[in-house]
């Protein structure tokens, strides 16, 4: 009982909130790059909001479906079609046994998830189901997906067949140019004062040095007021670390554990998707914000999140004593 | 050490706590010791505590800490304050014991890739080199890069090289490194920048095991020229 993959696509592999533990031994988390997409869709079905999703660039894979399953897809807009009806992002569904999923065509971000009910039921490896592609663990034998694989799916009453859609307020406004808002990083404080200015009023474009472990970015050079010596330290999901030949790099859910670059701010989470649905040629620009705003945002997605699980439970509830 | 650590945020899910931007024995012990701190006392919300060379970073569930530690404003505040009464009650000079390891090194040319030259740069023989990279010990100061790669130190200035001017595409599974006067093994085949000096036949990572990797940060490492 699965996903058959009739078609790969180019980079689809099953990512959960990724591995957490073993960051010490040089083992990166991995995990989605867009996770407000991920637990969103997760939500909308009723799954654990670390349950384990499919993550897609564009081309991306055509799916066959072995059994009845409810599945709700979003993230970028890729064109989803069900036997070739188009489907709405951001919405559950049921996809019935037989039926094939395919991407007509990108209109919008990067990286498009399908979420099925009851998660996708690879291994999980200390603690997560998100494939490793640097170490060759997890997810589908530690590598991206190709023709022929079948992705087990256990059957799951989930909110049986009960359609939901996402509210306004959690639909993410993904954009090519988006303004992402930042928190200092521990040597913002060495650039220089027009440095410091060029870091946070232009704009910098993402080149074709982009992949889930970080995006290279191409602008007015930046430079620290004296150079520094840094020896190797940690770096996260944001990272915006400073290269030696002026220009930036932001880590993504791929990135080395450590790094000796110094790191002159941190994307905030609750903006993380935005820069995750960028791609090549696309621009950033960095906006400061305090750690309490930072934090003030993180948890206002939280709490938008819990009305949208609350909210479905209910309905399935009552529709279930209705019955 | 007067200076208090430097405690900034990494993100808003994160910290970093600076004990000197520096490659000593000392401020790593304390950037190790810190971790274990952390790691035998997680409070809730802790995620996990990553030790570097003189630095460590601590991992939070931001919305779990602010629900556990409702006076602070911030996850961030109520992360540094657990992180300074731990500085408090920690040794400030901790002693890291690790375990002792021996890893049998092929020096001969199939696998010492760079080595030729080496030993032209710094101008000496084959064997010297062997004797003098084989003489010491080399402490693990943290793991990184690659799942099981370890960062030790020192290598003689007599046989410190910088890194590659452009980095090899594939270095192969086992390889030995020199980059400056660090030295590093290879856990798998990957593209990199370090000088290769041979090769060894241990696993340095093992995913289905639970200590994952055969070397830890803390512990010392001695080379021995297989023949």
């Amino acid at each position: 009982m699965g996903l058959i993959i009739k078609k790969p696509g180019i980079l689809t592999t099953i990512q959960d909130l990724g591995r957490t533990g073993a960051q010490k031994f040089g083992l990166n988390p991995a995990g989605v790059m867009d996770r407000a997409a991920a637990r969103t869709l997760n939500v909308l079905l009723g799954n654990a909001e670390s349950d384990a999703v499919l993550e897609m660039h564009f081309p991306a894979c055509v799916i066959e479906f072995e059994t009845d399953v409810m599945i709700a897809i979003g993230g970028a807009d890729f064109g989803a079609r069900l036997n070739g009806e188009p489907l709405r992002n951001w919405s559950s569904m049921l996809a019935e046994k037989g039926s094939t999923l395919s991407f007509a065509k990108r209109s919008s971000g990067n990286r498009a998830y399908v979420a099925v009910s009851g998660g996708l039921c690879v291994p999980e490896w200390r603690g997560s189901r998100s494939t490793n592609l640097v170490a060759g663990i997890g997810g589908m034998d530690g590598r991206k997906l190709s023709a022929g694989d079948v992705i087990p799916c256990e059957e799951s009453p989930g909110y049986a067949d009960r359609i939901f859609t996402v509210g306004h307020s959690l639909i993410p406004r993904y954009s090519r140019f988006p303004t992402v808002r930042i928190v200092a990083g521990s040597e913002f404080e060495y650039l220089s004062d027009e440095s410091e200015r060029t870091f946070l009023s232009e704009g910098f474009t993402l080149t074709n040095d982009y992949n889930r472990m970080g995006y290279r970015l191409s602008g007015k050079l930046i430079h620290l007021l004296h150079p520094r010596d840094m020896v190797s330290t940690a770096v996260s999901f944001g990272t915006i670390q400073l290269l030696p030949d002026g220009q930036l790099i932001i880590l993504m859910a791929d990135h080395q554990t450590s790094g000796g670059y110094p790191r002159i701010g941190s994307v905030i989470s609750a903006d993380l998707p935005l820069v995750a649905q960028c791609g090549p040629g696309d621009g950033v620009s960095f906006q400061m914000v305090t750690i309490d705003e930072a934090e003030r945002l993180a948890l206002r997605f939280e709490t938008e999140l819990s009305f949208l699980r609350v909210g479905c439970r209910l309905q399935a509830l009552n529709a279930s004593y209705r019955s | 050490m007067t200076e208090a650590p430097k405690i900034f945020p990494l993100g808003d899910g994160a910290l970093t706590i600076d004990f000197g931007n520096e490659i000593s024995i000392e401020s790593n012990d304390r950037a190790i010791a810190f971790c274990d701190y952390f790691e035998k006392r997680q409070f809730p919300g802790f995620i996990e505590a990553v030790p570097a060379y003189s630095s460590a970073a601590i991992f939070y569930d931001t919305p779990h800490v602010h629900r556990t530690f409702s006076t602070f404003a911030t996850a961030f505040e109520a992360v540094s304050d657990l992180v300074r009464s731990a500085l408090l009650q920690m040794p400030t000079a901790p002693e890291i014991v690790g375990r002792r390891l021996e890893v049998p090194v092929d020096f001969g040319s199939d696998a010492a890739l760079d080595l030729p030259f080496i030993l032209e740069t710094k101008a000496i023989r084959h064997e010297e080199f062997i004797e003098i990279f084989t003489s010491r010990t080399y402490r693990v100061y943290m793991l990184g890069f690659l799942p099981g790669f370890a960062y030790m130190g020192e290598v003689d200035e007599r046989i410190a090289v910088p890194r590659k001017q452009s980095p090899r595409l594939t270095v192969p599974k086992g390889s030995v490194g020199i980059a400056g006067r660090q030295t590093g093994i290879y856990p798998q085949e990957s593209p990199g920048g370090w000088q290769i000096i041979g090769r060894t036949s241990l696993e340095m990572f093992t995913p289905d095991v639970e200590d994952l990797c055969l070397i830890n940060a803390g512990d010392i490492v001695r080379f021995m020229s297989l023949k």
